[in-house]
């Protein structure tokens, strides 16, 4: 896999695009109109959510247009949020309770601060140095990405009902607790702390460093997070921007291992919104699903059209997973 | 680490030493821990777990005396606790005509034709979303964005705004089938026949943007020399597709069908959502089945057994696509 990575690095730019057909206008035109119309057919689905989502929450979709409502309005949204606790309920909590949106963000927040800082270190314990056994524990981490986690969630999760000092390494004769992480935001972030694909992207990025550059350092006098921080990181932020986007979306839309992991408290949005379809009480009610489905999706979805460049761009590393 | 200069060659032993320095190893040990802890310990114990019959002592269900494991003596079976049982269910596995063995070869049989449909169709679908995007109009932005715009979706929201479009009566993707003189049944998450596909069809929608990023920056990287040469010759468009782009592409393709293979077997967020009414298990893939017999079915040993098999399918493909790729670089 490591060729393919390197790749894949490339940019999106217009500039390099081949124009394979220049002469025949007509031709171009059909292209233009096909990519057209398959880009409206792609769009569908999130365009019809949208204008669903402002109809009022009582309309029933069967009745006749499934596209326009009788008016446009909030009242979808108001109520989904009155029915799930999407977001925290400020002035009665003065600290943020169980609600889907702090739980999600801070579990995705704490498995991406603990991911920089194992795949930073990780990636340039393998790009400086030699060591005894460097390729098998190369080969150890990318384990993982040939049995990924999501496969392997009865044994995680046994591991984490049973989490206690034994798990890190404490011998039981010395000291004995057990930690009750289930239905925590730590249980979901745990497995995801260690990540061979952010090793192996950061492994890739700092062994692009110019030895020379090392080697001045080392002359210098730099000691090893010296060499870290001023010489290895400043030519790497991109690929660790790029993790960082990768890994915030990815985590931000996993359902199967929180469903597994939590029960009620710490219920992240992509398991609330599960939920929330199941409701009884909602039945059909089209609009109040889809201003659900909204609100889930609204910040990637607007930091992506923001950001369409950078993501994509993160997304062309991130197929080395 | 600097290395010793050719005259002054430490002997053996002391470069070992030298090679022993803790400090990568400190580096390393949080990800390797980690690792451990949730990739190679739980493979192992994963191994161990399905040689054993767990039965449950679940007070919500104190009648269920019985999993039902053949091969293996009643009494030790109706027994509370774990028990040894070896390899009966994968002995149950091999036997279509028991019980697991039935419902085991029917997931697979689901979850090859899920595979064998989704990637293909996506990495085609992919292949030409890459071409029409690879040139230089204005509003060709807008269009990749329509195309990418899926994989930043979690799969539960794209799968609940398809539980619309499969409604019947009036969802959209009915209403459209009418249009083509499609009146066979309506509702395709609860029908047996067409389940599977409504998960099909989510995931191809779902993936096929994703995939096509990997192309446009093939297609953008390829050398323009080749097809002013073909241009020369009198190469037409399709020749050049044909002879020139895809045989240019092919280490992108066995890439894209790599990742394409193994993200398949690990989604299943989209099951969750469409066909968990379906009672009869005609679209159940592999990772559902597993997260049902261990969370909904309480039967352990079964959903370890499961696990392995799945291990074993994955690291077989990876194995599959290491000697694929030696090859093609040889």
């Amino acid at each position: 896999m490591p060729e393919q990575a390197t790749q894949t690095q490339t940019t999106l730019t217009a500039e390099g695009a081949v124009s394979v057909r220049k002469k025949r206008p007509w031709r171009s035109w059909l292209i233009t109109t096909v990519t057209a119309s398959i880009a409206l057919i792609w769009a569908i689905p999130i365009v019809w959510a949208l204008i669903v989502s402002l109809r009022p929450p009582e309309d029933d979709l069967g009745r006749g247009d499934i596209w326009f409502g009788d008016r446009i309005t909030l009242e979808s949204y108001q109520k989904a949020t009155e029915l799930a606790p999407f977001f925290p309920n400020w002035p009665d909590e003065p600290f943020p309770g169980h609600s889907y949106y702090v739980n999600t963000i801070e579990w995705v927040l704490l498995t991406l601060v603990v991911q920089l800082f194992t795949v930073t270190l990780a990636g340039f314990a393998f790009a400086h140095f030699d060591f005894f056994g460097k390729r098998i524990l190369f080969y150890i981490v990318l384990l993982q990405m040939m049995i990924p986690t999501a496969v392997l969630l009865v044994p995680n999760f046994v591991t984490i009902r049973e989490f206690s000092t034994a798990t890190l390494l404490i011998p039981k004769s010395i000291y004995y607790k057990e930690f009750n992480l289930y239905d925590t935001p730590l249980a979901i972030a745990l497995p995801y702390f260690g990540s061979a694909f952010g090793t192996f992207l950061m492994r890739q990025a700092f062994l692009g460093v110019p030895k020379d550059l090392v080697d001045a350092g080392t002359v210098d006098g730099c000691r090893w997070y010296h060499l870290l921080w001023h010489v290895y990181l400043p030519p790497s932020w991109p690929s660790l921007t790029a993790f960082g986007l990768v890994s915030v979306s990815f985590h931000w839309n996993e359902l199967l291992w929180p469903l597994v992991i939590t029960s009620d408290k710490a219920r992240p949005l992509t398991m609330g919104l599960l939920r929330f379809t199941q409701l009884t009480d909602i039945g059909a009610q089209w609009s109040l699903v889809m201003a659900a489905t909204l609100i889930i999706v609204a910040p990637l979805l607007v930091a992506f059209l923001f950001f369409q460049r950078q993501f994509i761009q993160s997304f062309l590393y991130s197929g080395v997973k | 680490m600097s290395t010793p200069s050719a005259v002054l060659k430490p002997p053996r032993w002391k470069s070992w030493r030298a090679h022993l320095h803790p400090l990568p190893y400190v580096l390393l040990l949080p990800t390797v821990f980690f690792v451990y802890l949730f990739t190679i310990n739980p493979t192992f114990r994963v191994l161990r777990d399905s040689q054993i019959y767990y039965h449950p002592n679940l007070p919500a269900r104190p009648k269920m005396t019985d999993l039902g494991l053949p091969g293996v003596p009643e009494e030790v079976r109706t027994l509370r606790g774990p028990h040894n049982v070896g390899l009966a269910y994968f002995r149950a596995f091999l036997d279509p005509s028991t019980r697991i063995g039935a419902r085991f070869w029917r997931v697979m049989k689901n979850t090859l034709l899920y595979v064998v449909t989704t990637v293909p169709v996506s990495m085609l679908l992919a292949f030409i979303f890459a071409v029409l995007l690879n040139r230089t109009v204005r509003g060709i932005g807008w269009a990749r964005m329509a195309f990418f715009y899926p994989t930043m979706l979690p799969m539960v929201s794209a799968a609940t705004i398809w539980l619309f479009f499969f409604t019947p009566e009036y969802g959209l993707w009915n209403l459209m089938l009418e249009k083509f003189g499609y009146t066979g049944p309506q509702n395709w998450v609860i029908n047996p026949k067409l389940a599977l596909w409504s998960l099909v069809i989510v995931a191809i929608w779902k993936n096929a943007g994703y995939f096509m990023i990997f192309y446009l920056a093939g297609l953008q990287n390829l050398p323009t020399d080749v097809y002013e040469a073909a241009e020369l010759d009198g190469a037409g468009w399709w020749s050049q597709m044909f002879r020139i782009t895809l045989p240019l592409l092919h280490r992108t393709t066995l890439f894209v069908s790599v990742i394409a293979i193994i993200g398949a077997f690990q989604t299943i967020d989209h099951a969750l959502v469409l066909t968990r009414e379906l009672v009869t298990g005609e679209a159940d893939l592999l990772l559902y089945e597993i997260y049902w017999q261990r969370f909904e079915n309480a039967d352990y040993g079964l959903a370890n057994a499961l696990t392995v098999t799945m291990i074993a399918i994955l690291l077989v493909l990876t194995m599959l696509n290491f000697l694929i790729s030696e090859r093609n670089n040889a």
